[in-house]
């Protein structure tokens, strides 16, 4: 069995974001990038069920600038077998990125996807359901549990109202929780083997797809500031301020 | 062209946030039909016909829409949706789920999790976990949104009557199976839609403490929240947890007890009315967003808050 993995460079999740001053996004240069969460535990998953001797093969895929390249060697470097570098560059919108997705997947032909269920930039949480619906594949999305079976999966999906167990077919999608695993750390002789391993590069230009945002971002800003609140000396003050004050209880 | 608002329900009754979706439709278009697909969902269908903003319903049932399976119900929305310039659905899980696959299909470029309508194509929606706001124009023929349902009031439920149309079901997807849903059920009011929250954090360090955050809640006639750290731990479960990948609340009083304030739960609270935050490390990051910030062992803050609470002669539910 196959999995393919697909991975998204971000701005790190410790980072207090930036709006630049001419509303045309947040600042990105000099700042931490990091591989976006979820998908940390994506590859996590997949690495965990090569090594239970259920999948042979497990291929990460990241589509972006030159630089996103290094989230592919992260993933390479927590047992990822080889790499895909989709080149491209400006926004990307889930509909394109998953466009992309089904290219290769097209070309691949793995069984699984996997991918973290939202990024933590754009928030869209789009993709993987975008990609199941191109394909025609079965979706399980916001998945905190999976058990591969013989031609399935057992997938238990976090939902508002508490927790969901679908089994879908393979081939299928599943958009990964943050809650699925607990994602390794790469060790050192591990990211010296990685630098070894293959990461091949295609141009998105080169897969006839139209990635031209259809969105237009017209302005980025800050949110409105909360007015600055006071610390209260014990409880009875507490209590006395909202009963009183905000008249809240 | 006319909005198609996509019910979500248990199939006897409407779920909360469809009002909320419902008053985002109408602020695109006046003119707002909603298509409810369930099994044996008359009863929901009927309550949806009730609401003034509706002017129909369109209802699609057969037994394999009965566990809401986005795959089932994406081609008979895609079917639906020729005569309509938008979709609109609820960002919570249900719609975040769903509207995506419809999307894809009809080649739309999805707008996530809007926080206002500026105009027919122009919305407001906030990207890294609400740390800023985007305005996007989106200039698909067909507009795919979802809304974040605490950004905007529960439309009027009674006093309409829409007609109600039955289309017929599409077929089944096979690949795709329910198996079982697991709902905690509580007495409690709703998380989402609570007047008063009340939610603990890693500080609570255990879930046996979680009591505590129970016994103020049941106190105020508050919902119970929590931070990704306590869900993680396996102090509370996961319908509980607020923040950037979990629930959005908007109460009037959110009262944070043991949680640091990481940005990815603050993008789930901030936009409270009152915040109250309790803990004992007063450089926490909780406080910045705190109306009232108490730095306390919450072991002797919250007896004593309890206390408090007992002593007043009346508590608003």
């Amino acid at each position: 069995m196959k999995i393919l993995v697909a991975v998204k460079r971000v701005i790190d999740y410790n980072v207090q974001i930036r709006v630049k001053e001419d509303g045309s996004g947040v600042v990105t240069e000099n700042v931490k990038m990091s591989t976006n969460p979820p998908d940390d535990n994506a590859i996590e998953e997949a690495v965990k069920i090569k090594e239970a001797g259920k999948a042979t093969e497990i291929v990460a895929i990241t589509i972006g600038e030159e630089k996103a390249q290094e989230t592919v060697r992260k993933a390479l470097a927590v047992g990822a077998d080889r790499g895909i570098h989709i080149k491209a560059d400006g926004i990307l919108e889930p509909l394109a990125v998953s466009k992309i997705l089904q290219k290769i997947v097209e070309k691949e032909k793995p069984d699984l996807v996997f991918m973290g269920k939202q990024a933590i930039d754009d928030d869209c949480n789009q993709t993987g359901q975008m990609l199941s619906a191109l394909l025609n594949w079965p979706q399980a999305t916001f998945a905190s549990k999976i058990e591969v079976k013989e031609n399935s999966l057992e997938v238990t999906r976090e939902i508002d109202e508490g927790l969901e167990t679908i089994e879908v077919n393979i081939p299928a999608i599943v958009t990964c929780d943050l809650r699925l695993n607990e994602p390794r750390y790469a060790s050192l002789p591990n990211i010296m083997k990685a630098k070894k391993k293959p990461i091949e590069e295609i141009n998105a230009t080169d897969l006839g797809v139209d990635t031209a945002p259809r969105v237009e971002q017209i302005k980025i800003e800050e949110p409105p500031k909360r007015k600055a609140g006071i610390k209260v000396a014990n409880v009875a003050e507490l209590v006395q301020k909202l009963k009183n004050e905000a008249k809240v209880i | 062209m006319a909005v198609l608002l996509i019910a979500e329900h248990n199939n006897n009754n409407l779920k909360a946030f469809t009002l909320n979706a419902v008053t985002a439709a109408s602020q695109i278009d006046q003119d707002v039909h909603a298509i409810i697909i369930g099994h044996d969902c008359g009863d929901a269908s009927k309550k949806l016909s009730e609401l003034p903003a509706i002017k129909k319903v369109i209802c699609v049932d057969a037994p394999h829409y009965e566990n809401f399976t986005a795959e089932n119900f994406a081609p008979v929305i895609i079917k639906a949706s020729e005569n309509y310039s938008h979709i609109v659905c609820s960002a919570n899980t249900f719609g975040k789920n769903l509207m995506p696959r419809i999307a894809a299909h009809l080649d739309s470029s999805q707008v996530s999790d809007i926080i206002k309508v500026i105009s027919p194509d122009t919305f407001l929606r906030p990207i890294y976990a609400g740390n800023a706001f985007a305005t996007v124009k989106t200039n698909d023929s067909k507009k795919c949104i979802t809304i974040r349902p605490t950004s905007f009031d529960p439309c009027e439920s009674s006093g309409g009557s829409a007609t109600i149309e039955n289309a017929e079901a599409g077929e089944e997807f096979k690949s795709t199976k329910f198996i079982k849903r697991e709902e905690v059920k509580s007495d409690r009011p709703e998380l989402g839609t609570a007047r008063i929250v009340v939610s603990g954090g890693r500080g609570m360090q255990s879930g046996d403490n979680f009591k505590l955050i129970t016994q103020v809640a049941d106190k105020l006639g508050a919902a119970i929240g929590a931070s990704r750290a306590a869900v993680d731990a396996g102090y509370i479960s996961n319908d509980h947890q607020v923040g950037q990948t979990g629930k959005v609340v908007v109460p009037d009083l959110y009262i944070a007890i043991g949680i640091s304030g990481a940005i990815q739960h603050l993008a789930g609270m901030k936009e409270s009315k009152i915040i109250v935050a309790i803990n004992k490390d007063g450089e926490a990051p909780i406080f910045s967003v705190a109306d009232y910030g108490l730095e306390a062992d919450l072991f002797e803050a919250i007896p004593q808050f309890m206390e408090e609470l007992n002593k007043l002669n009346t508590i608003q539910k």
